[in-house]
């Protein structure tokens, strides 16, 4: 493998990288800013069960979600990991 | 049994595990010293994160605090949570990457720059001493509540159980006790909880059964009765805090906490970036086994009191054991001020307050006639709602677990960084293993001396420090590193001028706010940001110092770009 492909590779493995951060940072922006903070008060307008909802998403919710985001990020860089070695063989 | 014997007993089993795993994970080398050999797997690396980060702060006064200050608590639950996405994207697999010992080690290879690598140890050093220092508080305060022994004796046992296995088995000896201290924490905190979920709601699993029952709706509706605010509205009166404040400290934490160096080293001791990845979610969801059961048992507990307590005959609280016991301590207060012989419960300090602590002197402009310390909420949950002696001794053992892991973390952090980033670099950079080990192991002695004494005789701001540790994590360390990674351009001129701006900018506004008592909220208003949020803005001005100082002064060398590259880069590719 010559080490000019080698490092086009990396970039492009550092662009699907970036990428992935930005969505997934994205989405915990408003879950925790936009949902939790400045839109809590009109969420809280609608219940779960005995809970307003935005009181919710703010204490129990969004800790879900980060949960969630950490392993997304994993497994899907697991993936692209996976495909860079295949195509490294090849 | 009493409770008392329980304690005993439960310390006896837990503290000789502890023991035990010291003497079996006892290193030689340095790199089984400052990162465990690089050998735990992701899971138990995630464990101990967990235990790690879970301080006697989240076990004993979180549900407290959150109580306290209702929905507006939830700065801390996503702070403390949410740092760790960005903690787990954007530093840990890169950071694991680079390898090394140490967070100041990044950044001196990095900006190859020894001042910028002093400056990065000297704030390792400050953010730890001053987070130490309120966990051995924190395991004399519980020794001597259970045992009745004097605070100091229990900063002194804790001083030598933590200094055993910090000194046997380095990194090594304290991750594999994190991982057995996470499972005594989290079972002490759970069992209390999922027993009040039962009784309240009728669904053993509090985060279920604060949804599906009705506590909360009843809560809201006791609150407005006694002219508190309801509970679940944000920005309210109990915490004093505008929308943009509950805006500024969540981000400080979550910043803070993705800067902080003990939880950074903790990815430095995973065998792959791919385990650091992993590790990252094992820790989020291992602490967030506690931090979604904490509005729970601060709703419930809450509830809880507001029955024992509110309109009922003096004679009659004072009557339970438990409520003489805190009484004993000053936590719990009662002053009938009316003289109705009932105790009524309202908004506003039932005493004059001296700082954080009550006088005796009742407050004649408020009607509320109890004061209830944030910390007694947790700990007198069992007792208060009758659970088994064993029970309320597996509290303390868990409370104990929760600081002695923590404290373990950052006195191997002060360690590494007096030892491996300031001594060794500079003075004997050509040491034996031997000798590396040994001088590590000295400086572990060091900073438990010192740490035991600030938690002996703590100065009196320890409890403001808090705050600084993180506005200093989040102004200091994160901006750093994330453009260390995520840009090439950036260098060593730009760092320092950052690290600088943010720290005094940030330590500043907290040095004249809480010592020097310049009134920010009146002169700022509308704009008013609290002490612990202030972090985000010094943050704000590093990114912005360091990137515009940058532009102005010469690019990085050829060598410091092809090590961003490399970190970059995962193994599957060769250079």
């Amino acid at each position: 493998m010559s080490s000019q492909t080698n490092k086009t590779r990396a970039e492009k493995y550092w662009r699907a990288n970036v990428r992935l951060i930005g969505i997934l940072l994205a989405i915990w922006a408003i879950v925790a800013y936009c949902l939790s903070i400045l839109f809590v008060e009109p969420l809280n307008n609608f219940q779960l069960f005995d809970l307003p909802l935005g009181f919710w998403i703010a204490n129990q919710g969004s800790m879900y979600v980060f949960v969630i985001l950490i392993l997304v990020y994993a497994v899907v860089m697991d993936r692209i990991d996976k495909k860079l070695k295949d195509e490294s063989q090849t | 049994m009493t409770a008392e014997v329980w304690t005993f007993i439960f310390i006896g089993i837990t503290f000789s595990v502890y023991l035990g795993i010291g003497i079996w994970s006892r290193v030689r080398e340095t790199s089984g010293f400052y990162v465990a050999g690089r050998g735990v797997p992701a899971i138990a690396n995630g464990a101990a994160t967990a235990a790690d980060w879970m301080s006697a702060a989240s076990f004993i006064s979180l549900a407290g605090i959150v109580s306290a200050k209702g929905a507006d608590g939830c700065v801390y639950l996503m702070g403390w949570t949410g740092g760790y996405v960005l903690l787990a994207l954007l530093l840990a697999p890169y950071l694991r990457k680079f390898g090394k010992f140490t967070v100041p080690d990044f950044v001196g290879e990095r900006f190859a720059s020894n001042p910028a690598r002093i400056v990065a140890a000297l704030c390792a050093i400050a953010v730890s001493l001053t987070y130490v220092a309120g966990q051995m508080r924190g395991v004399g305060i519980v020794f001597s509540r259970y045992l009745g022994v004097e605070v100091w004796m229990g900063v002194v046992v804790g001083m030598v159980i933590v200094g055993f296995f910090a000194l046997v088995g380095g990194m090594k000896g304290i991750t594999w006790t994190q991982v057995v201290q996470f499972f005594v924490l989290i079972v002490a905190f759970l069992i209390p909880a999922i027993f009040l979920s039962n009784t309240l709601t009728g669904n053993p699993i509090p985060q279920i059964g604060l949804v599906t029952g009705d506590v909360t709706s009843e809560l809201n509706a006791i609150s407005q009765e006694m002219g508190f605010d309801k509970f679940t509205s944000s920005f309210n009166s109990m915490s004093g805090w505008s929308m943009l404040n509950v805006f500024a400290v969540t981000l400080a934490l979550m910043i803070g906490t993705a800067g902080l160096p003990h939880v950074i080293v903790r990815f430095y001791t995973t065998p792959t970036v791919r385990a650091a990845r992993y590790s990252a979610f094992w820790a989020l969801l291992f602490i967030s086994l506690l931090y979604t059961t904490v509005p729970a048992v601060a709703i419930f507990s809450r509830t809880n009191l507001i029955q024992h307590f509110n309109e009922q005959p003096l004679d009659k609280i004072r009557e339970k054991p438990w409520v003489q016991k805190w009484e004993k301590t000053k936590l719990l207060k009662f002053v009938d001020k009316n003289g109705d012989g009932k105790i009524q419960m309202a908004s506003g300090n039932a005493f004059v307050m001296s700082g954080k602590t009550p006088t005796d002197e009742p407050n004649p402009d408020s009607k509320n006639e109890v004061f209830i310390n944030n910390d007694m909420i947790v700990l007198s949950t069992p007792e208060a709602g009758g659970l088994p002696n064993a029970i309320i001794a597996l509290v303390a053992v868990g409370g104990l677990a929760a600081a002695l892991s923590t404290a373990a973390g950052l006195l191997l952090v002060i360690s590494s960084s007096i030892a491996h980033d300031l001594y060794i670099k500079f003075f004997e950079p050509h040491a034996s293993e031997a000798k590396k080990v040994f001088i590590g192991r000295l400086m572990v002695v060091v900073a438990i001396l010192v740490a035991g004494y600030f938690g002996i005789d703590p100065p009196g701001f320890v409890a403001e420090v808090v705050a600084f540790a993180f506005g200093l994590a989040a102004a200091s360390f994160f901006p750093v590193l994330l453009l260390g990674i995520f840009s090439k351009r950036v260098n060593h001129y730009g760092v320092i001028c950052g690290m600088l701006t943010g720290i005094v900018f940030t330590g500043g506004y907290i040095a004249c706010e809480k010592f020097l008592g310049v009134d920010f909220k009146s002169s700022l208003g509308n704009f008013y940001i609290a002490s612990e949020g202030i972090g985000t803005i010094g943050c704000a001005l590093n990114f912005i110092v360091t990137i515009v100082v940058s532009r102005l002064t010469p690019a990085p060398s050829a060598k410091i770009v092809e090590l961003v590259e490399s970190i970059r880069r995962p193994d599957e590719i060769g250079t």
